[in-house]
């Protein structure tokens, strides 16, 4: 073990009320296998939840996944947490159903990089590298 | 990047989560901060009862430890969590789900979960889990309960860390017999039987009382023996109360002094061998050395006594080589 | 036994795999080492009668409308009747899913689908904080009857049947359903429609549960019971596969896992006290089709077959109506993508061919942008006018199992079938489904599947057009539904209301009397029924099972 060697932590958060966790969990799983730690929280976090795990777990990267629909809603309302708690520094990504037009403004919030329906895993995996060294 | 450990300090003891959470991290990583700020919070320690939980894979002990949390802030008390869980030994990597368990408490401000991988190397996890239970009990929690995986071969030696121990099991699992003959009995102030609606319970409970034996209670404490469903909290009002009662025993009978011992020792011994080691292997300069000596004895130009007289006396005191 | 005409065949194959065929493959090898289904099945180069030597007509397919039903369940099938052209839809408010409805019967659709709000799925009403953001989102808002007599107005729901998306609380959508025809002054008895309420496959796949499986168990029995008596038409339980198999399974752990579920269900039933041929018939199956055309038939194909034997042998069956495998399906949603999202009409065309090849007997086909988020209008009338292509031009309507004989396809049915008894007896070694459900086994063979595909498509061992090759950049924007922020408020208003005009000491008294029979052995439906004329609330009457049942909480599963 080195000292230089800094672990990424993650956190893989599932807000909104739907139940579909195969593409959080496929990536989690890749993260994983990339040499991440990764932090699930479960199905069904409300936008408290997701920031307070954050903050606890002081995770370097969120990505939240949500395929309800609901994402307008509530990343507004996390990225308005993780300000109030002071860790917005924390790299913010999503998937999940999105559409096109919601992705600008999303942005535009904060939530660096949103990953649709077909993403590699792989190309997950490089942006969070080359985001957090 | 600099970190401002003195202000972090400061942070934690006025009881910001944020700082203790960072703390956190800087310990996982051994840095020197981290140990630094431990010197600085150290004098705020001592006074949480600090409680370990460990069981095999399945055995149901986040849910278990969800449902103590709640006994206890119900009592109101504040919480502290430590959940470990193995690290892949092959790219380091973990998924770390206890959490899901425990989130009705996320938004609690009276607990604090924090899950860790063991990554492991050099002692490294079971330092990192010393600095973290200082780092919750700094941060005012009453109770801190460190989850482990496993009894005996876990990487966390749990009987250095915890006061008092419950060592979970449930009916039916061929290799907890193992274990008990294994005599990580021994360890358990505690015996929990989760899932105890199930076919075996009983039996599971006859088999513990058996592996106790008769001198299940020559220390004075009866090591009970509770049967919990921990999906539905049943036994668990009692396992929390038998917790108690630990912790009380050890303080009326001056056990907590032999407990402190036992325990303090472990750590020194562990942050002084595993730095002797760390500075061998991290420091550049002495791995050099390190490396020299290991070709030496190779070539027969010395022998591994003299090389290891060499390495210590290097580290002791340090000369130019 | 091996005829004398079959070894000269293998012995046939021999020799062109030795001289033609090796010739051709020594001056150029084939595209790739190894060919594989969407399942990650390896398929042979060539399938011939050695690959069925052991097929024996009468016994494995017989002919259609007969016993093991392979070949279809209906002696005419598409001859005599298509299968019905029946599209999930549902969003906003009741009163824009009725306008939709309206829309979709002038358009000769046959039959309603209702999709529920994500809150109403959870059993949660429009006021519970958890619903933000979500009300009228993925499907039409539904916290009392005061909304679905608005769903349903206009529409005759003696003439119509209605198949509603609903697990948890199914129970009390369909109480809400039978509520909503009393008001038109139509009988429990003249109605016709199904409920999913497959919980099994929430806690193996979709994951929206309410409650443990046990208590699950005992309320679906209610259903199985009252639905006998009182409401004859209805089709009770929708064994859904299609949640496992976009979960990330594999054909045969759909199949396998759905089958197993059904099976697990008339074992309820029967334990109930109930005659199986009494409830059998009123089940009926929800299957996902994929891609790979073959596999998707020979699992429809297999499907009937085991079905059909282990209701007649193991529960000893005597209804035809008993065995015979209804089955409805929808396209793959998984399968479509974002890139280049016209693509998506020609998948979902493969798709539905499957289908209709299976012997399905009622399909829904996605439309090209969702996914990206629920269908416009024009995106679900081109789906619907791939269904009335498919009938009407392609032919393949005119002929009953066209592809029933070819050695491939009758080889694969064989070897899915022989599959799905390994994963029968695995899941009987844990104790049955409810209890390899506790122990995390589907979660855990389904996320494996799900990550295996994943991992396959990343290194191009199949190829997905527009996502790992054929890629382009000219992202084309399609115009995709929102939904109307005025919707929360409509809905919101409308529940206030509801709960203001309402007699609330009776919504009450019927509620506490519901939890005593929750606690106690009784039917719960009629208990339900009452509370929900009275327009007490989906979450109010799930609340009040909560408090009995509890929340069921999942093994953790990556």
């Amino acid at each position: 073990m080195t000292e230089s060697e800094r672990k990424i932590r993650v956190l893989v958060a599932k807000p909104g009320l739907d139940g579909h966790d195969r593409g959080a969990k496929v990536v989690a799983r890749a993260l994983r296998d990339a040499g991440f730690e990764v932090i699930y929280t479960g199905l069904r976090q409300t936008p408290e939840q997701v920031a307070e795990a954050a903050l606890q777990e002081d995770v370097d990267v969120i990505g939240l996944s949500i395929l309800s629909g609901a994402h307008m809603r509530l990343f507004p309302e996390i990225m308005k947490l993780l300000k109030e708690k002071g860790i917005d520094d924390v790299l913010v990504i999503a998937g999940g159903i999105i559409p096109e037009e919601d992705i600008k403004p999303l942005k535009k919030m904060g939530i660096k990089a949103i990953f649709g329906p077909g993403t590699p895993t792989t190309e997950i995996v490089e942006y969070i590298r080359k985001k957090i060294r | 990047m600099t970190i401002d450990t003195n202000q972090l300090v400061k942070e934690l003891l006025k009881g910001n989560r944020r700082a203790a959470a960072r703390l956190m991290t800087l310990a996982e990583s051994m840095s020197p901060e981290a140990h630094a700020a431990i010197k600085q919070l150290y004098p705020h320690t001592g006074s949480a009862h600090i409680i370990g939980v460990t069981g095999p894979p399945g055995s149901g002990k986040s849910t278990l430890v969800d449902k103590i949390i709640k006994e206890y802030r119900d009592q109101g008390k504040t919480v502290g969590v430590v959940a470990v869980d193995p690290s892949s030994p092959f790219t380091g990597g973990a998924l770390l789900g206890d959490r899901i368990r425990m989130s009705r408490f996320s938004t609690d401000p009276g607990v604090f979960i924090r899950s860790m991988g063991s990554r492991g190397s050099l002692g490294g996890l079971a330092w990192a889990t010393y600095d973290i239970v200082h780092i919750l009990d700094a941060l005012g929690k009453d109770i801190i309960i460190v989850e482990t995986v496993g009894a005996g071969q876990a990487e966390v030696n749990i009987i250095q860390i915890a006061e008092t121990i419950v060592l979970l099991s449930i009916p039916g699992l061929g290799d907890d017999i193992q274990t008990i003959k294994a005599g990580v009995m021994e360890i358990g102030d505690i015996f929990a039987i989760n899932k105890a609606d199930l076919d075996g319970a009983d039996r599971r409970y006859a088999e513990l009382e058996m592996a106790l034996g008769l001198d299940r209670t020559s220390d004075g404490w009866e090591h009970p023996i509770i049967k919990v469903i921990a999906t539905t909290g049943e036994g668990v009002e009692e396992l929390v109360k038998a917790i108690q009662q630990h912790h009380e025993y050890l303080v009326t009978s001056g056990k907590i002094k032999q407990n402190q011992e036992r325990r303090f020792c472990a750590q020194l011994e562990t942050i002084v061998e595993h730095s002797f080691m760390r500075k061998l292997f991290v420091d550049p300069e002495e791995r050099k050395l390190f490396q020299k000596l290991v070709q030496e004895v190779c070539e027969r130009k010395t022998d591994p006594y003299t090389a290891a007289e060499r390495l210590i006396l290097q580290l002791i005191q340090p000369q130019d080589t | 036994m091996v005829t004398k005409e079959k070894m000269d065949i293998s012995q046939q194959k021999r020799d062109w795999e030795n001289n033609t065929l090796k010739k051709t493959l020594d001056k150029s090898p084939e595209r790739r080492e190894r060919f594989i289904t969407t399942s990650s099945r390896p398929i042979a180069r060539l399938y011939t009668p050695t690959d069925i030597a052991n097929l024996d007509y009468d016994r494995d397919l017989s002919f259609p409308g007969q016993y093991p039903y392979t070949r279809g369940v209906y002696p005419t099938m598409y001859r005599g009747r298509l299968w019905t052209m029946r599209m999930f839809a549902g969003f906003g408010t009741a009163e824009q899913t009725n306008e939709r409805y309206r829309y979709l019967l002038e358009q000769g659709q046959t039959g309603l689908s209702v999709a529920f709000h994500l809150p109403t799925i959870q059993g949660l009403d429009s006021d519970d904080p958890m619903a933000t953001g979500e009300i009228g989102v993925c499907g039409v808002a539904i916290d009392s009857l005061a909304d679905m007599e608005i769903l349903f107005s206009g529409i005759p729901l003696d003439k119509v049947t209605t198949s509603m998306t609903i697990n948890a609380p199914a129970a009390i959508l369909l109480c809400l359903y039978i509520a909503a025809a009393e008001k038109q002054g139509v009988s429990s008895t003249q109605i016709g429609g199904t409920i999913q309420n497959d919980i099994l496959k929430e806690y193996q796949a979709q994951k929206t549960w309410i409650f443990p499986p046990d208590p699950s168990m005992r309320i679906i029995t209610n259903i199985l019971e009252f639905c006998t008596k009182k409401v004859p038409r209805w089709n009770t339980i929708s064994i859904s596969g299609y949640h496992i198999r976009e979960a990330g399974s594999t054909a045969v752990q759909e199949l396998a896992f759905t089958l197993a579920n059904g099976l697990t269900y008339v074992q309820a039933g029967v334990d109930a006290g109930l005659a199986v041929d009494d409830f059998a018939p009123r089940l009926s199956f929800f299957f996902d089709s994929h891609l790979d055309l073959f596999e998707e038939i020979a699992k429809f194909r297999a499907a009937r077959r085991i079905w059909a034997r282990e209701i007649r042998e193991r529960f000893n069956a005597e209804k035809r109506g008993s065995y015979l495998l209804r089955f409805h399906t929808q396209t793959a949603g998984v399968s479509l993508t974002a890139q280049q999202p016209e693509n998506n009409i020609i998948r979902t065309t493969l798709q539905a061919l499957a289908a209709v090849l299976g012997g399905t007997q009622s399909l829904h086909t996605n439309s090209m942008d969702e996914a990206w988020a629920l269908p416009t209008e024009k995106a679900a009338t081109i789906a619907l006018r791939t269904q009335q292509i498919l009938a009407h031009e392609s032919g393949v309507a005119n002929t009953i199992d066209p592809l029933g004989g070819a050695y491939f396809v009758e080889a694969l049915t064989d070897e899915m079938e022989e599959e799905v008894y390994k994963y029968f007896d695995r899941i009987e070694k844990l104790g049955g489904v409810v209890e390899a459900i506790k122990k995390g086994f589907f979660q855990r063979e389904i996320s494996d599947s799900a990550f295996r595909y994943q991992r396959e498509t990343e290194e191009k061992e199949r190829i997905i057009v527009g996502v790992n090759e054929y890629l382009t950049d000219d992202r084309l924007e399609i115009p995709v539904l929102k939904i109307d922020p005025e919707v929360e408020k409509t809905q919101l208003a409308r529940l206030q209301r509801t709960r203001k005009s309402r007699n609330n000491n009776k919504v009450e008294q019927l509620l506490n009397r519901l939890q005593k029979a929750a606690e106690g052995t009784e039917n719960l439906l009629p208990h339900i029924l009452a509370a929900v004329r009275e327009y007490a609330t989906v979450g109010e009457v799930c609340n009040a099972l909560r408090d009995v049942y509890g929340e069921y909480q999942e093994p953790i599963i990556f």
